[in-house]
């Protein structure tokens, strides 16, 4: 087996085995955990925690947002990008198509770039903001600045094949292995907050609708 | 970082931090992380991607000059982040900062919840903090006392039975100036009210006690007064960490009301008593609400006036503004109820901005006025943009419907010579009652 037959093979599969484990795993810890503190799911109220959800993923739809134009509107156009690209690129359909037999509709070439680029300049922003902004260098971990690169270096590396400016092969390489990363990285380190998100906003969200009769936007 | 707030003495800390062993330390730290606190503590600690967009909610970090050290988060990264990463190995420096930051620099008003796009509980993970310094018996002196009060005499200020007893006959006096059969009835067994106030008020505003009596003769209700303990469900413990005497206080308050058979409790003016019976203190009780239906005075007041039970004869005509108290708007949504009691009561009202759920705090909620002189100053420091939202009202009394918020505005008014009064919703409504003479 050569290195890209090792990196589309077995690393792929590490990949997604860890995603999907790690995160039923966290899922299944917290929610024993969860049990033990009587109240947390009494508490819950479904309605309460929707409407909480509603307004934290609506553009602008929470206060905080509105104080921070410009954060509110890189961080949704990159978190759309961050999702949508790796979903419905052509190469990744390709792969599709070629292990699984499956397809499906994908995004055009220049939409997968300028998407793709967005991404890179949204992380970019982000460790500027994180470098530039007091009140978030004071909390900025060095893990943290990592973990930004690692999420923008799957992008930039596609990006880069994709222009074809250096050996191709080896860029591919890079692309995948930061990708695999990419996902491991998701259920162990703050990344998690894309699973998390539902569960703290619905809490919040009841304890002040259900509970305190407040609104929490 | 403030160099003066960092040089308080404060005996309570200090004294408690000399004799701390690393062994101790480290077991009580673990202890309250493993066995105290469970998923939400491990799942805001995970969340938090350190953005540092809750720092604009805090009035600590917007009063001083937008220092990072004050930011929501920052606390939790000074405090709790050291100590889950040295799994408890921690030195005395950083414990004498967490008491100090836990106890006087967040007053656990859950603002910052309403701006973390998580909605993580940041005043829950100080809370914890404080929960491990009174476990380590590093608890500010003042704060401690209150809550050594509550142990030993179930309130908050030492107060004596025969001490409580006598100032309701004093008080239960004072009201037949305007009521000729006004009467403060004790143990009542299957009154509609039970009325709940916290120590303060017998030690040292009792004239509030005459006033309720005043106000339930002239809208008739059917109400009673514990003459035992149970009385004062202020609960400085919730605050100090000590959590089985929250428990305990707070148990005695729905015993005594239980005995009593009454259909439900009125809170008297104070947000955090209202809190501990509602939520903290049923929570520790593993209770998913208290036994009873207690409602705040600003709902009863509300109630009375809209039923036409009490009628307003006078408004009062200066200027006035509210103080949202955090957990009564925050922590109840009463912020609509509010305004239509300060309304009825008043011809002159103007709104302080941000309000309702926005408000700021007082900086006095939440156990940091309790912390006593040492750190009043600081307490000052903390609050600029409380003083300016008040300021630009151009009011002359300040409503407060919460102990607390009462004596914080208080030190606000005097610190930055406002020129303005404060003022409890009972004050105002027995003037504005009171039949016009002749
Ligand atoms: C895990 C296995 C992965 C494989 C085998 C893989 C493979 C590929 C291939 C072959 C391409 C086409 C490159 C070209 O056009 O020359 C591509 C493009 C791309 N991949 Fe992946 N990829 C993987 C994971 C990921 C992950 C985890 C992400 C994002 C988080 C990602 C994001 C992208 C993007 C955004 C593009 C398009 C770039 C552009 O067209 O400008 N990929 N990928
Ligand atoms: C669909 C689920 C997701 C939701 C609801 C979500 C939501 C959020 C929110 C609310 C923030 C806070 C800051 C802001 O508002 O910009 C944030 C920040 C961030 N998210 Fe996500 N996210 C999700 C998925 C992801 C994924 C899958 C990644 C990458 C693997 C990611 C990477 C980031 C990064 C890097 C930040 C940091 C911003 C900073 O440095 O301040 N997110 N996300
Ligand atoms: S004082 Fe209020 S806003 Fe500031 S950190 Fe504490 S809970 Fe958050
Ligand atoms: S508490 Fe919320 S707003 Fe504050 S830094 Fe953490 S994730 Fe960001």
């Amino acid at each position: 087996m050569d290195i890209y037959e090792v990196v589309r093979g077995p690393l792929v599969w590490i990949a997604f085995l860890g995603l999907a484990g790690g995160v039923v795993v966290k899922l299944l810890l917290m929610a024993s955990l969860a049990k033990k503190e009587k109240t947390v799911f009494p508490t819950m109220s479904a309605s309460h925690g929707l409407r909480s959800i509603l307004h934290w993923i609506m553009p602008w739809g929470s206060t905080n947002m509105r104080a921070w134009p410009v954060m509110t509107t890189v961080s949704f156009a990159f978190h759309l990008c961050l999702l949508v690209t790796p979903l419905f690129v052509m190469g990744h359909a390709v792969s599709w198509q070629q292990s699984w037999g499956i397809s499906w509709w994908s995004l055009p070439a220049l939409a997968a770039d300028i998407m793709t680029l967005w991404v890179v300049c949204g992380g970019v922003f982000f460790l500027i903001r994180r470098l530039t902004a007091p009140e978030v260098r004071n909390v900025t971990t060095f893990k943290d600045v990592l973990l930004i690169l690692l999420v923008i270096s799957p992008y930039l590396t596609a990006f880069v094949a994709h222009e074809q400016w250096f050996n191709n092969d080896v860029m591919i390489v890079l692309h995948i292995v930061t990708g695999v990363l990419w996902m491991l990285a998701i259920p162990f380190t703050w990344l998690s907050h894309m699973f998390w998100f539902v569960f703290t906003r619905a809490y919040m969200g009841s304890e002040f609708g259900a509970v305190r009769n407040a609104r929490d936007w | 970082m403030d160099l003066q707030d960092q040089a308080v003495l404060d005996r309570g800390i200090d004294e408690g931090l000399e004799k701390l062993t690393p062994e101790r330390i480290e077991k009580v730290i673990r202890h309250v992380l493993d066995n105290e606190s469970a998923a939400r503590l491990k799942v805001y600690l995970e969340t938090c991607v350190h953005c540092g967009l809750c720092s604009e909610a805090c009035h600590t970090y917007l009063s001083r000059d937008k220092d990072p050290d004050f930011a929501p988060v920052a606390k939790v990264k000074d405090t709790l982040w050291e100590m889950v990463k040295r799994k408890g190995r921690v030195d005395k420096d950083l414990l004498r900062r967490s008491a100090r930051i836990a106890f006087t620099e967040c007053g656990a008003c859950r603002r910052c919840s309403m701006y973390c796009p998580f909605g993580i509980d940041i005043a829950y993970l100080i809370m914890t903090v404080r929960r491990i310094c009174s476990l380590l018996q590093i608890v500010p002196q003042y704060l401690q006392d209150t809550t050594n009060s509550h142990a030993v005499t179930s309130n908050q200020m030492w107060v004596q039975a025969d001490e409580w007893i006598d100032t309701l006959m004093w008080q239960e006096e004072d009201a037949r100036d305007s009521f000729a059969d006004a009467r403060i009835p004790l143990d009542k067994e299957g009154a509609e009210v039970m009325y709940s106030v916290i120590a303060p008020e017998p030690k040292i505003m009792a004239q509030l006690l005459g006033n309720m009596a005043v106000i339930m003769k002239a809208a008739n209700v059917d109400w009673t007064m514990p003459s035992a303990d149970g009385w004062d469900n202020s609960n400085m413990a919730m605050y100090s960490g000590d959590f089985e005497v929250m428990g305990r206080v707070e148990r005695a308050h729905w015993e005594r009301a239980r005995a009593l058979k009454v259909e439900r409790v009125v809170m008297g003016e104070c947000g955090h008593a209202y809190r501990g019976a509602v939520y903290d203190g049923p929570k520790w009780l593993g209770w998913q609400k208290p036994p009873i239906p207690m409602i705040h005075a600003v709902e009863f007041y509300y109630e009375l006036i809209h039923s036409g039970r009490l009628k307003i004869h006078r408004k009062i005509t200066e200027p006035v503004t509210v103080q949202d108290p955090c957990n009564i708007v925050r922590g109840r949504g009463l912020h609509h109820k509010l305004r239509y009691v300060v309304n009825a009561l008043c011809e002159n009202f103007t709104d302080m901005d941000p309000r309702y759920e926005h408000n700021y705090c007082c900086a006095a909620g939440g156990g940091i006025i309790n912390c006593g002189p040492p750190w009043k100053l600081s307490r000052m420091k903390s609050i600029r943009v409380k003083a300016e939202q008040m300021a630009a009202t151009g009011a002359k009394i300040c409503i407060t419907p919460c102990h607390n918020c009462h004596s914080g505005i208080e030190d606000i008014i005097g610190h930055y010579k406002l020129g303005m009064h404060v003022s409890f919703i009972n004050e105002l409504l027995v003037k504005a009652i009171a039949e016009p003479q002749g």
